[in-house]
């Protein structure tokens, strides 16, 4: 009975459409911990990931090549990263402030841009998309296979960019150059490594990532862009890099945990549970888990301070 | 620290003048890419808000949710506070005051109305206390907390106004608050509302709080140095939590409002970033209570316009929310317009 009881909740079907939800945190989290860990606060995640759905989607409208949208929409997002970096690095702008003008401003672009160019409000017209591919045998192992075995191309990117940025990170000499960066900018400068270089790359692929996450949901797992499509996703991509400590293993586990909490919610509301309340679950953990009560997560030290060079 | 200047002498305008200016200059490059003629938009967009005393009146009402939300945010930066959970804080003050004006309607408009605001003040200080005591008693930044805190305050409103105080109608809204709660109107047919009046008390309330009273001496000296301000003895901490709790209670009185005085009932996400684009109106009014206003007229005043921008010209509507995003980028960016108009002005 309980065990009919679990099954229904955590089984392949729903730890599938998981997958699929954290995909877009994913992307954007690793983002996230690009750029905090070299020292600049990121909350224009969610700007970020909106400007790339938009421009996966218009890019692919005008070449017919969802791939193409996809580098389309990399760039765009890196470009939105380098008015932030230009924005918080070089003019020290409040990089809360910067962040928040960038979320507003990629609502305010998108839809003037959806207005103007397509003269429609609310949803772009249809544009291909990355289908789905089946797994070589991988796909008929069970219980996994019907996990990972049939999913979108840009799922399984997503998962070995959590390896690549790892890897990156905490086992190259460019991560740890990153890493001390964020942690300590005037002895990372003394050492000759050039502060504000590595900031402006940094940003810049945040921005591009976070950019690749939002495409993901126009020109992947749908195949149209919507009005504030993300809906929120870039802060649940913060919130998830602030459970996962800033680290992608860590990211990626909180993703995966928010986008389960997303994938059950419809069969929590069957049970009675509301789903609201399940929707507030990332929120709520984020801040338990800054608060220190489940082991703390604490930012890189020089976080949101910019850098003076004397 | 360019966040906590105080005085609003005519050297601390040219940042804000001229962010405007290089924003609006912004605008015309998208209103050029819309197809239209930017003198034309702009012109609609200035007789539209400000060209007869009907329109005014439209950019008053627009303004005076601005102003709250702006008078919120400005008070947790004297604090050296980041509040960018006024949006969270304004649905919880318009839920709560939805739910009393629906309810007890028995009772006379002296009690029921004051209730009604006060209850919305006391649910948005509330929410907003939670990121203060976090940041007074564990030091975690209190940018992250408002932001977790707006989107757990969007789902409970979402449930609350789809589930037990879902009205008789089918939308996702409350019923109609009573008329002893309502903010009675005071210049039809336009929406503008006696919360103006309460916007003006605000701004003269916070002046007086920040610059009259010890409490405000306290709260302004944490925000400059919080070192300084414990080795004087002053409680960091409490200073901390007490300008969340005002900040959050003057932000929600923007819900508030937007339930009694505009809509009559609580709408499920009703804000079109209200709370955020009070960020924006304290910044660019260097959190000064008056500053605070005009900042909010001008935003109101885009707001006005840009709506018949959208009916009369090619240009969409949310070319104003691009100038305001470009204003915020601006307002922070002051090296960068102190250099662009110094130079102008040695030429």
């Amino acid at each position: 009975m309980w065990w009919e009881y679990i099954t229904y909740f955590i089984n392949a079907t729903v730890l599938a459409a998981a997958l699929r939800m954290a995909t877009p945190l994913i992307f954007a989290s690793m983002g996230g911990i690009f750029s905090e860990r070299s020292g600049v606060i990121n909350i224009g995640l969610e700007g970020m990931m909106l400007t790339g759905a938009f421009m996966g989607m218009l890019v692919t409208f005008y070449t017919n090549n969802p791939w193409v949208g996809l580098v389309g929409a990399l760039l765009s997002g890196g470009i939105v990263g380098m008015v932030h970096a230009v924005a918080a690095v070089r003019y020290k702008v409040d990089q809360v402030v910067s962040g928040t003008a960038i979320n507003i401003f990629a609502v305010g672009f998108t839809v003037f841009m959806l207005r103007t160019i397509f003269d429609v409000a609310g949803t772009s017209p249809a544009v291909p998309r990355i289908r789905t591919v089946a797994l070589p045998v991988v796909r008929h192992i069970p219980v996994i296979g019907e996990i990972i075995g049939y999913q979108n191309p840009m799922v399984y990117m997503a998962l070995i960019l959590v390896v690549v940025v790892h890897i990156f990170l905490f086992h190259t000499v460019w991560g740890l150059r990153l890493r001390a960066v964020g942690e300590h900018p005037k002895a990372a400068d003394t050492v000759g490594i050039n502060v504000f270089l590595t900031r402006y790359i940094a940003v810049i692929t945040s921005g591009a990532l976070a950019g690749l996450g939002g495409a993901y949901l126009s020109i992947a797992h749908l195949s149209r862009f919507g009005d504030e499509m993300t809906a929120g996703r870039g802060f649940i991509a913060l919130a998830a890099m602030i459970f996962g400590k800033w680290t992608p293993f860590g990211a990626l586990g909180a993703a995966m945990l928010f986008g389960f909490a997303d994938a059950v919610q419809m069969r929590l509301q069957e049970v009675g549970i509301p789903r609201h309340f399940v929707q507030m679950i990332p929120y709520i953990l984020t801040m338990v888990a800054l608060a220190g009560f489940i082991g703390r997560a604490t930012p890189p030290k020089s976080i949101g301070k910019p850098y003076e060079k004397e | 620290m360019e966040l906590r200047q105080s005085s609003l002498s005519s050297r601390n305008l040219l940042v804000p003048l001229g962010s405007v200016v290089l924003a609006l200059l912004v605008g015309a490059v998208f209103v050029l890419i819309a197809g239209e003629n930017p003198i034309t938009a702009y012109r609609v967009l200035f007789v539209e808000s400000f060209g007869s005393v009907r329109s005014i009146a439209t950019t008053l009402q627009r303004a005076t949710p601005l102003i709250f939300t702006g008078l919120g945010v400005a008070f947790a930066f004297r604090c050296g506070l980041f509040n960018i959970g006024a949006e969270g804080q304004l649905y919880v003050g318009a839920i709560v005051a939805a739910i009393i004006g629906v309810s007890f309607g028995d009772l006379p408009r002296v009690i029921h109305l004051p209730m009604a605001v006060a209850g919305g003040m006391a649910a948005g200080g509330i929410w907003a206390a939670v990121p203060g005591i976090l940041k007074a008693k564990l030091g975690v930044h209190e940018v992250i907390n408002t932001i977790m805190m707006n989107f757990v305050a969007y789902y409970l409103t979402d449930f609350l106004v789809t589930g037990p105080f879902h009205g008789g109608r089918w939308a996702p809204e409350t019923d109609r608050v009573f008329p002893t709660a309502a903010l009675e109107r005071i210049f039809l047919p336009t929406r503008l509302n006696s919360g103006i009046i309460l916007a003006v008390v605000a701004i003269a309330v916070v002046y007086v709080i920040l610059w009259k009273t010890k409490t405000g001496y306290e709260i302004r000296a944490v925000g400059f140095n919080p070192g300084a301000a414990e080795y004087g003895g002053i409680s960091v901490a409490r200073n901390m939590v007490l300008a969340m709790v005002i900040s959050g209670a003057v932000a929600s009185l923007a819900g508030v409002e937007q339930v009694l005085g505009v809509h009559g009932r609580f709408i499920q996400r009703f804000s079109p970033d209200l709370g955020f684009m009070g960020i924006a109106v304290a910044l660019l009014g260097k959190n000064h209570p008056v500053g605070v206003f005009f900042a909010a007229v001008l935003f109101g005043a885009l707001r006005t316009g840009g709506a018949a921008m959208d009916r009369l010209t090619d240009v969409p509507r949310e070319l104003i929310v691009i100038i305001q995003a470009m204003i915020i980028m601006f307002v922070a960016a002051d090296e960068l317009i102190r250099r662009l108009f110094a130079r102008r002005g040695k030429a």
